[in-house]
């Protein structure tokens, strides 16, 4: 039935089925995954909803088989997605790079629980930040994006699909606990009001066809299997055409436009919510659950008459260099408040290089940072 | 005369196969097989794993994929289910697909999902140097197994059979027009069809054990024997012998006709009525 007027739906929602119907709404037609606390609850919803658009959903025999999966089925056409913890993240990283490798999009949820090892496999954490941007070895680019509510979610897991199709590349959505299982409202946007990003596909015949050739974005168009434009994907080293290839000219320029296509994506990959940072002394960088503490924190330390403010990094990875040292600019102390002991904040202090000093407030016990801790930082920060 | 360089990508050649190495016989029983199948190149998704053999892939004119070690039957898993008209072929070696991938090989025969999975078995690692392979006999020196292997070997086809796989066969590089037969069986086979081929490495299985190139072949000639023959065989005299051929054929349910029965079921229930 068609509608004339578009309907934005209101709902309450778990933050992994927000995930699941973002997914479907944004395209996505194939998923694997492996049971896993705590995102299980992605895998129930798809292996519901994808039957009824006619996608495919696959319960495989480990992480890394669900993540090799989804990345053949890519191959064919399909918007793929796999969802994990902590652990399955680690088991999937050597496909990870593969993905990044061959050019293949696709998006990884991790559902962020404290770690190492086994660690706490139904608490929040917000751990796996920097395994998002080192976790498969060898020198990459990595996308991650970190939503911070339960719409929040919705509309990244939507922007996750349409980064990874633009630019050819496996995109993390890191959730942490807090927000996978909390239900929250949500308005779902209608259908006409969700804008898609496709992968480029070739508009040349097959026998001029490069599948990793050099393009204006750094981007080369991708076939789908079976359609004509029979091709070689490998994760060695491979010239234009995918053919394996090890002279250091073709290692060299495959590396660098890797890295360069999402430097040149750099302004629509780019995300970040600023709040209050006008008028701030200090300036708050935080990010998922993290953000809501701080944002708590704030507006205690308003009400006391302290100006700060907050950057809320959306996503993390590429990392919001110049966001970071514009603050490090304007404001006398910058507190990083992550629920890890202190990853994100290395990138802040990199970037902002003694511009300002740099502050952590960190928490590993498996609980959300209370919004007091910050609060205590920043009053005393605010007597110095 | 088979015309073999239509299937080929001749831009790659040279290949990086040793001189005496069974993979080039056994890559033109396949192309062979192919033909014989009547498929057209558009038609063949070809996935293959890490190693000599999976090196195959580079060398052929299909859409192919070469993955990561032990993975390419979770990744052609994903092509054949997303895409089932493709016909989905997995190249993979003993190391390939019985040590770094076992687990994802007896999930696929579990769910009889329809790929042929061609295990070239040379009973060694010999992209690395001869390392100890899951299939190399006991006592054979390997580079990580100087004074002999104290290891049991596995055996590919009876792991296939008890796992669901619904075609299970065996075949040399030596035998290789039973090669092509038996390829070619498997391609038309809908469900989960597994070819082990016994093959040599004459640089770093045959060498350190100082069996030469026409021993190893000589070998597979005398130590196997085909399956019909077997029946007329004695326990004696099938002692230490190899059987070769269709071990194993059954029609079980599979797995990606299933999910579309799965599809049609679930939308007949959610369909809303126009």
């Amino acid at each position: 039935m068609k509608k004339s007027v578009p309907t934005n739906q209101v709902k309450l929602l778990q933050g992994n089925e927000a995930c699941a119907d973002a997914a479907i709404a944004a395209g996505c037609r194939f998923f694997a995954g492996y049971p896993i606390s705590p995102s299980s609850e992605i895998a129930e919803f798809m292996s519901v909803l994808l039957p009824r658009v006619g996608g495919k959903f696959i319960q495989m025999e480990d992480e890394i088989a669900a993540m090799g999966a989804i990345l053949g089925a890519a191959m064919t056409g399909a918007k793929v997605m796999t969802a994990t913890s902590g652990p399955g993240y680690s088991l999937k990283q050597e496909n990870i790079g593969y993905a990044v490798m061959a050019e293949i999009p696709c998006v990884i949820v991790d559902v962020m629980r404290g770690g190492p090892s086994t660690g706490l496999p139904t608490s929040p954490a917000q751990s796996d930040v920097m395994q998002a941007r080192w976790g498969t070895h060898g020198d990459h680019p990595a996308v991650a994006l970190v939503p911070s509510s339960v719409g929040e979610i919705y509309e990244e897991t939507i922007r996750a699909f349409n980064i990874a199709e633009r630019y050819r590349i496996p995109v993390s959505l890191l959730i942490d606990e807090i927000i996978a299982h909390m239900r929250e409202r949500l308005v779902v946007p209608d259908e006409s009001q969700i804008v898609l990003w496709q992968r480029p596909r070739p508009t040349v015949p097959p026998e001029k066809y490069l599948p990793f050739g050099e393009t204006p974005t750094g981007v080369p168009p991708m076939a789908d299997f079976g359609t004509g434009y029979r091709y070689h994907v490998t994760g060695l080293y491979h010239d234009a055409r995918g053919l394996p290839k090890d002279s250091p000219e073709v290692v060299d320029s495959v590396l660098r436009r890797l890295m360069r296509k999402i430097d040149l994506g750099m302004a629509e990959i780019q995300k970040y919510e600023e709040v209050g940072l006008l008028d701030a002394t200090v300036g708050i960088v935080a990010y998922g659950s993290s953000a809501r503490s701080a944002k708590a924190a704030i507006r205690m330390a308003r009400a006391r008459g302290i100006s700060v403010g907050l950057l809320r990094p959306v996503t993390v990875w590429p990392f919001p260099e110049d966001a970071v040292r514009n603050l490090g600019n304007r404001v006398k102390h910058i507190i990083v408040a992550e629920m890890n002991l202190g990853q994100l904040v290395l990138e802040v202090e990199r970037v902002v290089a003694g511009r300002c000093a740099v502050h952590r407030v960190n928490r590993v016990t498996g609980e959300p940072i209370p919004p007091d801790e910050i609060l205590a930082k920043i009053e005393e920060l605010a007597k110095t | 005369m088979f015309d073999y360089e239509k299937y080929l990508r001749l831009e790659m050649f040279p290949h990086i196969w040793c001189p005496g190495c069974g993979d080039g016989i056994v890559m033109k029983s396949l192309l062979r097989a192919i033909d014989r199948v009547g498929l057209q190149k558009d038609e063949i998704c070809m996935v293959s794993g890490i190693g000599c053999s999976s090196r195959l892939t580079g060398y052929v004119d299909f859409n192919t994929l070469h993955t990561t070690h032990g993975r390419p039957i979770a990744f052609a898993t994903g092509v054949k289910l997303a895409k089932p008209s493709l016909t989905v072929i997995v190249i993979t070696g003993d190391g390939d697909a019985l040590a770094i991938g076992g687990n994802h090989f007896i999930h696929a025969a579990r769910r009889n999902i329809n790929l042929t999975v061609l295990l070239f078995n040379n009973a060694t690692y010999g992209m690395t140097g001869g390392q100890l392979a899951p299939t190399t006999p006991t006592g054979k020196i390997a580079s990580t197994a100087r004074s002999g292997s104290i290891d049991p070997p596995f055996d590919a086809c009876k792991l296939a059979i008890a796992a669901g796989a619904s075609y299970v066969a065996r075949a040399t590089s030596y035998h290789s027009q039973q090669l092509d037969r038996l390829i070619e069986g498997a391609i038309k086979h809908k469900g989960f069809s597994l070819i082990e081929v016994m093959e040599n490495c004459n640089t770093y299985y045959g060498r350190p054990n100082k069996i030469s190139l026409v021993e190893l072949l000589e070998w597979e000639k005398d130590n196997t024997v085909n399956i019909k023959a077997a029946e007329r065989m004695t326990p004696e005299q099938l002692q230490g012998k190899i059987i070769t051929g269709l071990l194993h054929q059954t029609d079980r349910p599979e797995y990606v006709a299933e999910y579309e029965q799965h599809i049609a079921r679930v939308q007949a229930k959610t369909r809303v009525p126009a």
